[in-house]
């Protein structure tokens, strides 16, 4: 065993992880804000960020066209791309609420899942099916903008390229708004009153279908948000590339207590870290007989670990049994 | 009285009709669409039990392979729609009668296929040493209920850790474990070659047959009997003590268990019940394709199982048989025929409004659009009818 080469690579996979963990995290906040208020999975979450990336990589490459990405400053693009791709995704959420959720709310718990599937599925089409006769493509590739692939030399093995540290300022910046909009504004007492008890929030004079679709904007923006930096740090998007980070960040809700918010947070990081070690090191210290493929198999079992003998996660979750 | 024979005539004529529109118009879509539909039509009419039956055996034991000699396609077309009726009604037992969702369905079929792909080609070589394999052809009947056996034996080992979650996490779990062995069986060609990874398996052994019947016609009897079979044991399932014991976990588990019933091992039965189908159809599918890789073993077949299943009723055995022949005829006719279409218009130069179809980008393909197809059936059913186009009967005269 290469001592001395598992420690090197160390300080880069862990930066690896915690962009990755930053990434699940965003994403993991829309499955665990709708869960906490409707004790629903939204399986079409995935979509809606994968939108958010379409939405990132169309604009970037109109921009391209037009001659002006590299006109404007990187901080403005990502701004407005990233600004975009919330709007787009968030109004999406709320619309899918609207259509496929709210008239099924009070049916038995397996209903509204198969439905969220439904649309799910069907989203991933309606992308393929706009992109295809949009671009006669539906594999996109976000432009590069060489300011943020500009590298820092740390040692000479290690560096971090200026887009890895965006995404991480911007994913915690998103949170840190985020923690403040449910902990400290009327809005967010009123989620947390509707996640708590809908009946009794109603009660209070809280309007309980305003403040759900509510939910589904800010969870469907941040997923969107996620969507645009998944497409800056990696690159190649296409109608199918949600599904597999979307799963990994309900893992991620589930392993922080679904239903909590830091919770989400938390169990994000420590997905991507975990992952990132696995993608690393299985290979290596098994020799090469298992290769990074199994890092899907790895999360997907921690995910089925975690539900039987922990199912209330890190943080905890108050669970009750619905008729 | 009149109505019944007035019923009577139609389905006669309708069968007969159809299925001399096929045979006169080999190549129309259309008209195999028309022979299917009357086969609808006969299991609606109010006609006599033994009319009925013998329509049914009429059309699927001498049309049908008949039309398979005028047009081979449709008969790949109704060989499909038997396997994925098997497996709708497999899975119809865990969704439909436990109230159980399992996403990861076709792990099981999986599990099957590469059961008897292993050994029934020359791979197994590579694993045992030697050169005994592939095993004999005739072993594949064997096969048959080793692949059932395991199917089973895989939804006990998956179901035992995982009942006592709730429904979505459950949902979630299953997921997950399908995503597993679909990933396993991508990955392990090393460190021992189980399953080639996505290179896949082949030559599979294909079982001798008897008189020189050609394959295609072979494997439509095999999986019209087996599809027999499944159906004549769903039904018995569904009246027994199991299949009331199932309905009643499904409508509200808390008073099942305070009724006696044991939850877990009701579960699990209705895991391996559902699985063995899966795997019993798994051997059958290696052996028609001759060659299998993970990618028909994906999560779009499950959940376009489920699709079938939600389509044609929960719980309901014609529901399921309906919603596999529907979907897999759209998947494999329409939105093929629909593809081929397009395409010839393309070529003929066809303009519609001023706008010249052969400027259609080439991407934009119908065939491709299946995912549309399972999410719109999907949320429209659960929106618009929750109880399917054939709900079970039970439920029927609870809301009636």
């Amino acid at each position: 065993m290469d001592f001395e080469l598992l420690v090197g690579i160390l300080p880069q996979v862990l930066i690896d992880g915690i962009i990755l963990g930053f990434m699940y995290a965003l994403i993991a906040l829309g499955y665990t804000m709708v869960y906490g208020v409707l004790e629903f999975i939204n399986f079409a979450h995935s979509e809606i960020f994968i939108v958010g990336a379409f939405v990132g990589v169309e604009i970037l490459l109109g921009l391209k066209a037009a001659g002006l990405l590299e006109a404007l400053p990187w901080p403005l693009l990502l701004l407005i791309v990233v600004l975009a791709g919330m709007t787009v995704s968030g109004l999406l959420a709320v619309a899918i609420e609207r259509a496929a959720y709210r008239p099924l709310r009070g049916a038995p718990r397996l209903i509204p899942l198969i439905s969220a599937i439904g649309v799910s599925f069907f989203l991933q089409d309606v992308i393929r099916l706009v992109e295809s006769i949009w671009r006669n493509a539906f594999n996109l590739v976000y432009p590069t903008i060489d300011a943020l692939n500009e590298r820092f030399e740390i040692t000479t093995t290690i560096d971090v390229s200026v887009k890895s540290l965006v995404v991480i300022a911007g994913a915690l910046l998103m949170l840190w708004v985020l923690h403040a909009l449910v902990n400290r504004t009327k809005v967010g007492t009123a989620i947390r009153a509707v996640a708590e008890d809908q009946a009794a929030a109603s009660l209070m004079g809280i309007d309980v279908n305003r403040i759900i679709a509510l939910t589904f904007l800010i969870g469907g923006a941040m997923g969107g948000a996620a969507g645009v930096l998944f497409g800056v740090q990696y690159g190649l998007i296409n109608p199918y590339t949600g599904f597999v980070p979307g799963l990994k960040a309900f893992t991620a809700a589930v392993l922080g207590g679904i239903g909590n918010i830091p919770g989400a947070m938390i169990g994000g990081i420590v997905l991507g870290l975990l992952e990132a070690f696995a993608a690393s090191y299985l290979s290596l210290l098994t020799g090469g007989a298992f290769g990074a493929e199994y890092k899907d198999i790895f999360a997907f079992s921690m995910l089925i670990l975690i539900l039987i003998f922990r199912p209330k996660g890190l943080l905890g979750e108050i669970v009750r049994e619905r008729a | 009285m009149m109505t019944r024979v007035v019923h009577a005539v139609l389905a006669v004529a309708a069968v007969g009709l159809s299925a001399a529109a096929v045979s006169i118009f080999p190549r129309s879509i259309l008209a195999f669409l028309l022979f299917q539909g009357s086969l609808l039509f006969v299991y609606l009419a109010r006609i006599p039990g033994w009319l009925r039956l013998g329509l049914f055996g009429l059309a699927l034991l001498v049309l049908m392979p008949l039309i398979g000699f005028v047009n081979g396609y449709y008969l790949e077309v109704a060989t499909q729609v038997g396997i994925f009726v098997a497996l709708a009604l497999g899975l119809n037992i865990v969704v439909g009668l436990a109230g159980l969702l399992d996403l990861g369905y076709v792990a099981f079929f999986a599990v099957g296929a590469y059961s008897w792909a292993i050994v029934g080609s020359p791979h197994a070589n590579l694993i045992f040493g030697g050169s005994g394999f592939p095993l004999p052809a005739w072993t594949f009947y064997a096969f048959l209920l080793v692949g059932l056996v395991v199917a089973a034996a895989t939804g006990v080992l998956l179901g035992l850790p995982v009942l006592r979650l709730r429904g979505d996490y459950l949902a979630i779990v299953t997921l997950g474990f399908g995503e597993v062995i679909r990933v396993l069986a991508n990955n392990l060609d090393k460190p021992i070659n189980l399953t080639n990874g996505p290179r896949g398996i082949t030559p599979i052994s294909r079982p001798p047959t008897a008189f020189g019947v050609p394959y295609s016609e072979y494997f439509y009897f095999l999986v019209l009997a087996i599809v027999v079979v499944v159906v004549l044991a769903n039904r018995r399932l569904e009246d027994s003590h199991v299949g009331r014991a199932w309905e009643a976990i499904r409508e509200d588990e808390l008073a099942a268990q305070a009724m006696g019933v044991p939850l877990v091992r009701m579960k699990l039965l209705a895991f391996a019940c559902g699985a063995s189908f899966a795997g019993v159809m798994g051997v059958v599918f290696s052996a028609k394709q001759v060659f299998i890789n993970p990618e028909s073993f994906t999560f779009l077949e499950s959940i376009g199982v489920l699709a079938m299943v939600i389509l044609g009723g929960m719980g309901s055995i014609p529901g399921a048989v309906l919603g596999a022949t529907v979907v897999t005829v759209l998947n494999l006719q329409v939105l093929k025929g629909l593809s081929l279409w397009l395409n010839e218009l393309k070529n003929a130069g066809v303009t519609v409004l001023g706008f010249s179809l052969a400027d259609l980008p080439t991407q934009f393909e119908p065939a491709k659009y299946e995912r549309m197809i399972f999410g719109v059936i999907l949320v429209l059913m659960m929106i618009l009818r929750p109880q399917g186009i054939l709900p079970a009967r039970r439920r029927q005269r609870e809301l009636a």
